[in-house]
């Protein structure tokens, strides 16, 4: 068999075309998917006019980071600008994308939301809507960065609320211009409500009591409600954020395995079925099997060179997107064996293709029509088409090696993705199915 | 031996089951010891890989003791062995022939079943071929080929077979194959051999 193998490697040897592209289309691809990606990385950009972030807030005697830096600047490239005007002008050139102009007294208006006086501070944002995706997306991140900003102030000043009512309900210390008030209270106010009247004669005074102490004791009990009531309006709906599914990898990794996947996919089929329709084409096939070779060591033989070929084209390629992502290298022996099962499979398939169609021309336009449309339905996630629909994408994709050899690869890049040894299990029944199904259709071969 | 009969007379097919091609329906098959080589009517050559590269995967796939010995033997025996290191997409229809055979004697078989070996080939090219198949035979391996070409059976075969629609019609030297003829087809006396054959055949409801 290994004569063979050394065959095929020479036959695409001899071919400058084939061995051309062997080589320069994993690199074209990793080239084209890291750039993609690396861009994808880049933050849009964010010119800020914000006062200086060491001017703090307190409410509630607690510092509140007011700084847009800590967190806007986490998401987007901020860039100075020292004022508005200094502002529109990076956006209307392009230099930035959007702006966000923080009034120079934020912290004296964010402090005055405490008060009995509160001002209501003021932010704007100025985008550039040329490019209207890059517009939206940097514009929902502003929104969500200035929604968060107002949540945190409006739990500050719920808290700050509720402990004034509190100081109402139970009474206490008021500190006030470095003076500190003493505050009777509701409680304490209807404890000695409730002891003087006694002493008070039956009469208009004693009637005018009792609407006090009724007063003091209905305001008492509904203040109790009052702080938590507030919390609720300053965060109406809670957010509980879990997975289903457990945790995906990142998308980056999951783009690097759709690129890996695809590259394995059209070398390896192709390679493959065209390797196996030219023993036919070449007259080869029967005078091999008369003897030399046998039907399934056949397959074998081709199923061995795709597997070979096509982990040194995805391994050239994963090494030249490593150049733009971060890849675990750490994780190679993993790598090694997902694509050599990924490659198995295709390689199956495309024996079964080539077993099949029993010629070049005709197996490659197979492998192109087959593969492409089955890559696409295995992309398809869950939620985009009905759930009737879905299930049978589901079970369709099943079929073929792509889905699982895609679940091998982006397990063997990451450890959030999904679980290894299923989709190694999957592509080892695949293999078997396939190349049953390719020794079976050599028998068209042999047809005299 | 010339195999010769009408189109899907059943030729090729008697060949490939002789070469273990294909299973038979029905009968007894015996071959000799010592192996049957077989050498399809159309070329079985990788054609991107040269002609010594193509004897040295046959030679190791035939588990030769030495693979490059026996591949300079048979380079010797079709004097092919100036072009060894040529692609055998650019040599002649002729001289792919010779590389063709020159594979299904690589086992050093007693006997060579040809199928169809001349189709293709211009008179230049066939006198060659047979010069060279001739060789094979006086060296003492037997020579099972098949043919359309009656002229050519009747030159080559020492003993012809006629088949038509799978049945065997004739087998005898080809002047034994004379007389049934003259004997079958009286009117067809005095033409040519080829004339007087198809005639004989359509006596026999061919």
């Amino acid at each position: 068999m290994r004569w063979l193998l050394l065959k095929d490697l020479q036959l695409l040897r001899r071919s400058p075309l084939q061995a051309a592209l062997l080589v320069l289309y994993p690199l074209l691809i990793a080239v084209l998917v890291g750039f993609a990606i690396s861009r994808d990385q880049g933050d849009p950009r964010v010119a800020l006019v914000s006062p200086s972030a060491e001017e703090g807030v307190q409410i509630g005697g607690q510092d509140l980071n007011i700084d847009p830096r800590t967190r806007l600047c986490a998401r987007v490239e901020c860039i100075d600008a020292q004022s508005r005007a200094e502002a529109v002008e990076k956006v209307r050139s392009g230099d930035a994308l959007a702006a966000l102009i923080v009034p120079r007294n934020i912290a004296t208006q964010v402090r005055s939301l405490a008060t009995l006086d509160p001002a209501r501070p003021q932010v704007e944002v100025l985008v550039n809507r040329e490019d209207p995706v890059k517009a939206r997306f940097v514009d929902d991140r502003i929104s969500s960065l200035l929604a968060e900003a107002n949540l945190l102030i409006a739990r500050r000043i719920a808290t700050v609320g509720g402990e004034y009512l509190g100081l109402v309900l139970n009474g206490g210390e008021f500190e006030f211009l470095g003076q500190s008030i003493p505050i009777l209270g509701l409680r304490a106010s209807t404890g000695i409500l409730t002891a003087l009247r006694p002493e008070v004669p039956p009469g208009a005074l004693r009637d005018s009591l009792d609407q006090v102490i009724r007063f003091t004791t209905l305001a008492r009990d509904n203040l109790d409600v009052a702080p938590p009531l507030l919390r609720a309006v300053a965060e109406p709906i809670e957010v509980k954020r879990s997975s289903v599914n457990g945790e995906g990898p990142p998308l980056d990794l999951f783009s690097v395995a759709v690129a890996a996947t695809f590259t394995l996919m059209f070398v390896v089929v192709l390679l493959v079925s065209g390797s196996l329709a030219l023993e036919r084409e070449e007259n080869a096939f029967a005078r091999l099997t008369r003897g030399l070779v046998s039907r399934a060591g056949l397959v074998g033989e081709k199923v061995g060179l795709g597997m070979g070929v096509g982990m040194a084209v995805t391994l050239l390629l994963l090494a030249g997107i490593s150049a733009f992502v971060p890849l675990d290298w750490g994780r190679f022996g993993l790598w090694l064996v997902a694509i050599a099962a990924g490659g198995a499979g295709f390689a199956a398939g495309g024996a079964a293709l080539g077993a099949a169609t029993r010629e070049v021309r005709a197996s490659s336009l197979l492998a192109f029509m087959a593969s492409l449309p089955i890559a696409f339905l295995s992309l398809i996630p869950s939620g985009a088409v009905g759930g009737g629909l879905f299930d049978a994408i589901q079970v369709i994709a099943a079929l073929f090696p792509f889905k699982p050899a895609l679940d091998a690869t982006t397990a063997a890049l990451d450890s959030a993705g999904p679980n290894l040894g299923m989709a190694l299990l999957h592509l080892a029944a695949l293999v078997v199915a396939y190349g049953l199904l390719a020794r079976l259709a050599l028998r068209r071969f042999a047809a005299v | 031996m010339a195999v010769i009969g009408p189109n899907g007379a059943g030729k090729t097919t008697l060949l490939s089951i002789l070469a273990g091609i294909v299973e038979p329906d029905g009968g007894e098959l015996r071959l000799p010891d010592g192996g049957v080589g077989w050498v399809p009517q159309r070329a079985a050559l990788y054609r991107r890989l040269t002609v010594e590269e193509n004897l040295l995967l046959f030679a190791r796939l035939e588990k030769r003791e030495d693979p490059h010995a026996s591949a300079d033997e048979m380079l010797e025996l079709t004097g092919l062995g100036d072009r060894r290191r040529e692609l055998v997409a650019r040599l002649s229809g002729g001289n792919q022939q010779r590389v063709n055979i020159a594979i299904g004697l690589l086992s050093r078989p007693v006997a060579l079943l040809l199928d169809e070996p001349s189709v293709g080939l211009d008179p230049r090219q066939r006198a060659r071929l047979w010069d060279f198949v001739g060789g094979l035979a006086e060296g003492g391996t037997t020579v099972v080929f098949s043919t359309h070409d009656i002229g050519e059976a009747e030159r080559f075969g020492r003993r012809l077979l006629v088949l038509a629609d799978g049945e065997r019609l004739f087998d005898g030297s080809s002047e034994e194959l004379r007389s049934a003829v003259a004997e079958e087809a009286p009117e067809a006396a005095g033409r040519d051999f080829e004339t007087a054959f198809v005639t004989y055949l359509q006596h026999r409801g061919h």
